[in-house]
C-alpha cells in the first residue's frame, strides 16, 4: 500500500515537473554583449516601419507626456491595471540588450528575454502569427530608434494575477502557435489580408469580445460590443452595424484616412489605428479591407447609394431653414438648430458633417459613441485635413442629449428600436464614471485623460 | 420669435430665431462685442462665452439651447476702469497682440480658475488647448492666467 502511495505522489511530482518546464518555465536569453552595436540593413528597418503601423506599437507603447515608444500608457483590465513596457532600445530599462531571438520569441510565445510570462495586454495570442521574417524586420526597426531611459509604473494586479507563471495556463487555453493556414480557395490578397488581420493588426483584440478569462470568444469572432478607452467596438462582421455594405475600396480608404464618407470617422482609439495605418503600405490596406469586408459579408446592408445631394461649392447657399416651433419635439428642435446646418449642408468635411441615414453609430446597438461625439467632439487633426466636430459638452443637459439621441435613432435609424440604456449612458459620461479617451484623427490625444474627468465639459 | 436670455446677471428679451447663434446675438441685438466670430466652426475659440460654469464656443450654439441658463462674456469681469484680476494680469503680462482670441482665452481661463483656483502650467496648457493665438503670445497668456490665479488667491 505504501509503495503504491509513493509511485502516485512520484507520479505526480513528475507530471508537475515536466508541465513546469514544459509550460511555466522558460530559459532567459542571453543578454546583447555591451557596446556592440548592431547593424541592419536600411530596406529591412522601413519595412519594419510599415509593419510597426500596421501593428500600431506605439499607440500602446507611448503615454501621452512620454517618449515614443517608451512605455507607461496604463491599459485597464477586469484583473487590474497593466502598464506598457519601454520598447525603445534602452538596455536599462527598455529592450536594448534584447537579442533578435527574444524578440521573436516574446512576438511568438508572450515571454520577455529573461523567462517572464507576459502578460495578453500584449496582445501576442496574435503576434504568435507573425512570421519570422516580419518579427525580424520589426526588430530591425525598433532596435534603430532612440533610446529612451524610462521605467514605466509597476503592474497593479490583484493575487493571483500578479504572478507571472499563472499565465501559462492562459497560453495553453488561449495561445495558438503558428502562421494562420492559408487558405486555397481564395485570392493571394485575401491571405494577405488575413495574414495581416489576425496576426500583427489583432483586430480582434478590440473587436472580439471577451470571456471571463480576459481570452477572445472565438465563437464570436468580430462580435464587438467592448468599449475601449469610452468609445464602443462595432461588430466588424456580418452583425456588421453599417446601413451601407463595406466594400473593399471604401473600407482601405477609411483604414487610411480615418473617413468614409459612406459610413463615417474613426474615433476613440480607433483614431489612433487609422492614423497609424496611414503609413502602411497601400497594397497591405487594400489586403486588410479585402479580408474584413469578407467578415462582413454576411451583413444585409445594401451597397452604397451615390452622394445626394450633391456637395455644395463655394458660393452655393443653403436653403433657407425652416421655420422651427420651440414647441416641437425637445430632440427634433435641438437637431434642427445645433445638428442640422453641418449635417445636413452636403459639404464634405471639415466643413459639413456626415449624413446619418448613413451613419454607422446611429444604427449601433449602443449609442455610446453619438454620446461621445456629441459631447466631446471630433478634434481637428494636425497638419492634414479630415473630419472635425465640435463638443456640446458645456450646454447639452442630460436630458436635452437624451431627447437628440432618441431623435435621431426614430428619425436615421432605419426602424432599429429606440436604445434602451441611453439615459444611463448619458449619465454614466457627463459624470465620468465611464472615462472617455478623446483623440484626434492624428492620433493625439485631446485634453485631460480621460476627458471626462472630474465630469464632462469641465 | 421672442425669448429671454440671461447675460452677465440681467434677463434680456431677444427677438430672434431659435437657430441664431448666441455669439450674433451677443454682438449684433445685445452689442456685447468682447466674443469675436472667428471660424464659425467651433475650432478657434474666439467666440468662446461661459454658460453657467462651462466654456462654450457661442458661434455655434443655437440659442434654442440657452433659456434659463447663466451667460457670461468679458463684459462681466471688470470695465475700463476698473478691470478684474484676469482682465489686469493680461493687462500687466501684455498678453495681447493683436487682441481677437483674448476674449476666448479669457472666458476659458476664467472657467477654469473657478473650478481650480490653483491649476499648474500643464493644467492651464490643456485647458486653453482649444483656443488658437495666430500672433503667438501663448507664453504671455500662460503667465497672464498664472498671475489672475495668484492674484485671485490672495484677494
Amino acid at each position: 500500500m505504501r509503495r503504491i502511495v509513493l509511485v502516485i505522489v512520484a507520479v505526480i511530482v513528475v507530471v508537475a515537473a515536466a508541465a513546469y518546464f514544459g509550460l511555466v518555465y522558460k530559459p532567459a536569453i542571453d543578454p546583447l554583449p555591451q557596446g556592440q552595436a548592431q547593424s541592419f540593413d536600411a530596406a529591412l528597418i522601413a519595412h519594419g516601419a510599415e509593419l510597426a503601423a500596421i501593428g500600431d506599437c506605439a499607440s500602446c507603447h507611448t503615454s501621452a507626456a512620454g517618449q515614443p515608444l517608451a512605455g507607461g500608457v496604463a491599459v485597464p483590465t477586469p484583473f487590474g491595471t497593466i502598464y506598457s513596457t519601454n520598447i525603445t532600445p534602452d538596455r536599462e530599462t527598455g529592450i536594448g540588450s534584447w537579442t533578435e531571438a527574444a524578440f521573436v520569441r516574446a512576438m511568438q510565445q508572450g515571454v520577455d528575454r529573461e523567462g517572464r510570462h507576459l502578460y495578453p495586454a500584449f496582445p501576442f495570442d496574435h503576434f504568435t502569427h507573425v512570421s519570422d521574417d516580419d518579427d525580424k524586420a520589426l526588430y530591425a526597426y525598433l532596435m534603430t530608434r532612440d533610446p529612451v531611459n524610462a521605467r514605466p509604473p509597476a503592474n497593479q494586479l490583484a493575487f493571483p494575477f500578479n504572478i507571472r507563471a499563472i499565465m501559462a495556463g492562459w497560453d495553453l487555453l488561449f495561445l495558438k502557435p503558428g502562421l494562420v493556414a492559408e487558405d486555397a480557395s481564395q485570392t493571394p490578397e485575401w491571405n494577405r489580408g488575413h495574414y495581416l488581420v489576425e496576426g500583427l493588426g489583432h483586430c480582434g483584440a478590440c473587436h472580439t469580445p471577451r470571456n471571463a478569462l480576459g481570452g477572445e470568444d472565438a465563437g464570436h469572432a468580430y462580435g464587438g460590443g467592448m468599449v475601449i478607452d469610452g468609445w464602443f467596438a462595432y461588430p466588424i462582421n456580418a452583425s456588421s452595424p453599417a446601413p451601407q455594405k463595406w466594400t473593399p475600396d471604401e473600407l482601405a480608404t477609411y483604414l487610411k484616412t480615418g473617413f468614409s464618407a459612406d459610413h463615417g470617422a474613426s474615433r476613440g482609439p480607433m483614431a489612433q489605428v487609422t492614423a497609424k495605418l496611414g503609413e502602411a503600405s497601400d497594397a497591405d490596406l487594400h489586403a486588410m479591407a479585402v479580408y474584413i469586408a469578407s467578415l462582413m459579408a454576411g451583413s444585409s446592408a445594401p451597397a452604397p447609394q451615390p452622394p445626394n445631394p450633391p456637395p455644395l461649392t463655394s458660393g452655393d447657399s443653403l436653403a433657407p431653414p425652416e421655420v422651427i416651433k420651440a414647441s416641437a419635439d425637445r430632440g427634433a428642435v435641438i437637431y434642427a438648430t445645433a445638428c442640422s446646418s453641418c449635417h445636413e449642408s452636403g459639404r464634405l468635411p471639415p466643413f459639413g458633417g456626415i449624413d446619418f441615414h448613413k451613419s454607422t453609430a446611429i444604427h449601433a446597438d449602443s449609442p455610446q459613441n453619438i454620446i461621445d461625439m456629441v459631447l466631446f467632439g471630433l478634434p481637428a487633426a494636425e497638419g492634414r485635413t479630415g473630419a472635425t466636430m465640435p463638443g456640446f459638452a458645456g450646454t447639452l443637459s442630460q436630458d436635452d442629449l437624451v431627447a437628440l439621441l432618441n431623435y435621431l435613432r426614430a428619425t436615421y435609424g432605419d426602424g432599429r428600436p429606440a436604445w434602451s440604456n441611453a439615459a444611463q449612458l448619458v449619465a454614466d459620461t457627463l459624470s465620468g464614471k465611464t472615462a472617455v479617451n478623446l483623440y484626434g484623427q492624428d492620433g493625439l490625444p485631446r485634453g485631460p485623460i480621460p476627458v471626462n474627468r472630474g465630469g464632462a465639459g469641465s | 420669435m421672442s425669448i429671454t436670455l440671461n447675460v452677465n446677471g440681467e434677463d434680456h428679451s431677444v427677438d430672434a430665431d431659435i437657430d441664431t447663434p448666441l455669439l450674433y446675438v451677443l454682438r449684433n441685438d445685445l452689442k456685447l462685442n468682447a466674443a469675436k466670430f472667428g471660424c464659425g466652426l467651433g475650432q478657434c475659440g474666439a467666440c468662446t462665452v461661459i454658460v453657467d460654469d462651462r466654456p462654450i464656443f457661442s458661434c455655434l450654439t443655437p440659442i434654442s439651447l440657452l433659456q434659463g441658463r447663466k451667460i457670461r462674456t468679458v463684459e462681466s469681469l471688470g470695465t475700463p476702469d476698473k478691470p478684474g484680476p484676469l482682465q489686469r494680469a493680461f493687462i500687466d503680462e501684455q498678453a495681447a497682440q493683436c487682441g481677437y482670441c483674448i476674449p476666448g482665452m479669457m472666458m476659458r481661463a476664467q472657467a477654469l480658475l473657478e473650478r481650480n483656483p490653483h491649476a499648474s502650467d500643464a493644467e492651464i496648457r490643456t485647458a486653453l488647448e482649444p483656443n488658437l493665438c495666430r500672433c503667438g503670445t501663448h507664453m504671455r497668456i500662460i503667465r497672464a492666467v498664472k498671475r489672475a490665479a495668484n492674484a485671485m488667491a490672495g484677494a
